[in-house]
């Protein structure tokens, strides 16, 4: 179906509805004007591409275990929650 | 055994019986949304479903079973709460209150969310409630475009297009090199799109969950996600693009 010229999605629109886009949140109509000009622009299907790819390499970030001192520190704070769940009243 | 060994399941049929006896339709809308929420995770089956075996351990006094939990979560819980105060020290000790908060409310926590997004939101409260950030009163998102305006030309195409780094990622930096940047990048995005961006990409929590956590809409949870995922992607192109 071809979109007439009023409908047309400039570049600088559809950075801003990409996010909507892969969440599923654009409305049906929007998400048509939306692939519409991704499958003939080139930079936009790149940016949406580089999009994809920020969000999984996100993904692979790893961060740092638990220390010895906070495990400790740790079970000291479920000891005492034991103590006082045993306590009388 | 497995007394407590699938929730989401029993939750699922709870719902179901709900729905039948709902008396309007808005409400059975809703039961039928979370129906299909709590399918959703079902299928999905996320880490942390079988929290609830721990629970009952460590209600019985299984020092172990705590300990299981805490390594299950800990990592999460130290992230999210750096991101609402500035001192990796002040970071621990809301956590450990988190945790003492967590055991103490264990038997009024009535799951209606999963474990994770309550005792998240227990995190989100307390760190609130150190002083320290005023994250509340922050606005949602910055002003600024997801793309420095000055590359689009006036009819707003792109003047200057994303220069490529997909494909070439891995051949331009090393895995230690690319996490450096995407952790900096993360470090640089302002508290609330940090918050959503750590939760949602580096966490891997659905929308529902962040929502709750953090207690903001659905909608201005998908605004800070999208300045954040914006401004990670812009830090990704300076460190990989090929040159302009």
């Amino acid at each position: 179906m071809r979109l007439s010229r009023s409908e047309e999605l400039a570049c600088r629109e559809v950075v801003e509805l990409v996010t909507d886009y892969l969440e599923g949140a654009l409305p049906r109509r929007e998400r048509r004007r939306l692939r519409a000009h991704l499958s003939g622009c080139e930079h936009c299907s790149e940016y949406l591409r580089q999009m994809r790819e920020t969000i999984a390499l996100s993904g692979t970030l790893r961060v740092e275990d638990l220390t010895p001192s906070m495990r400790e520190a740790l079970l000291d704070v479920y000891r005492r929650w034991r103590e006082t769940e045993a306590a009388p009243g | 055994m497995f007394v407590l060994g699938s929730p989401s399941a029993g939750a699922r049929v709870d719902l179901q019986a709900a729905i039948r006896i709902a008396p309007s339709l808005s409400l059975r809308l809703n039961l039928a949304a979370s129906v299909a929420a709590v399918a959703w995770r079902v299928a999905r089956s996320r880490p942390g479903d079988d929290d609830w075996e721990l629970v009952e351990r460590l209600r019985a006094g299984d020092e172990q079973a705590f300990l299981e939990l805490v390594e299950r979560h800990q990592s999460r819980m130290l992230r999210l709460a750096r991101t609402f105060v500035s001192s990796p020290a002040v970071a621990e000790e809301v956590v450990q209150d988190t945790w003492l908060g967590v055991l103490r409310g264990l038997d009024r926590f009535a799951g209606r969310s999963s474990l994770q997004t309550w005792m998240l939101s227990i995190l989100v409260n307390r760190a609130r409630s150190t002083g320290v950030s005023e994250s509340r009163s922050v606005a949602i998102g910055d002003a600024g475009p997801a793309v420095d305006a000055a590359r689009f030309d006036a009819g707003g195409a792109w003047a200057s297009p994303p220069r490529h780094w997909v494909e070439e990622s891995h051949e331009r930096l090393s895995a230690e090199a690319l996490s450096e940047v995407l952790k900096d990048a993360l470090e640089e995005l302002p508290e609330r799109q940090r918050q959503v961006v750590l939760l949602r990409d580096v966490e891997d929590l659905s929308s529902e969950e962040v929502c709750a956590a953090l207690d903001i809409s659905e909608g201005n949870q998908r605004v800070l996600l999208h300045r954040g995922r914006s401004r990670m992607r812009e830090s990704l192109e300076s460190a990989l693009g090929e040159a302009p």
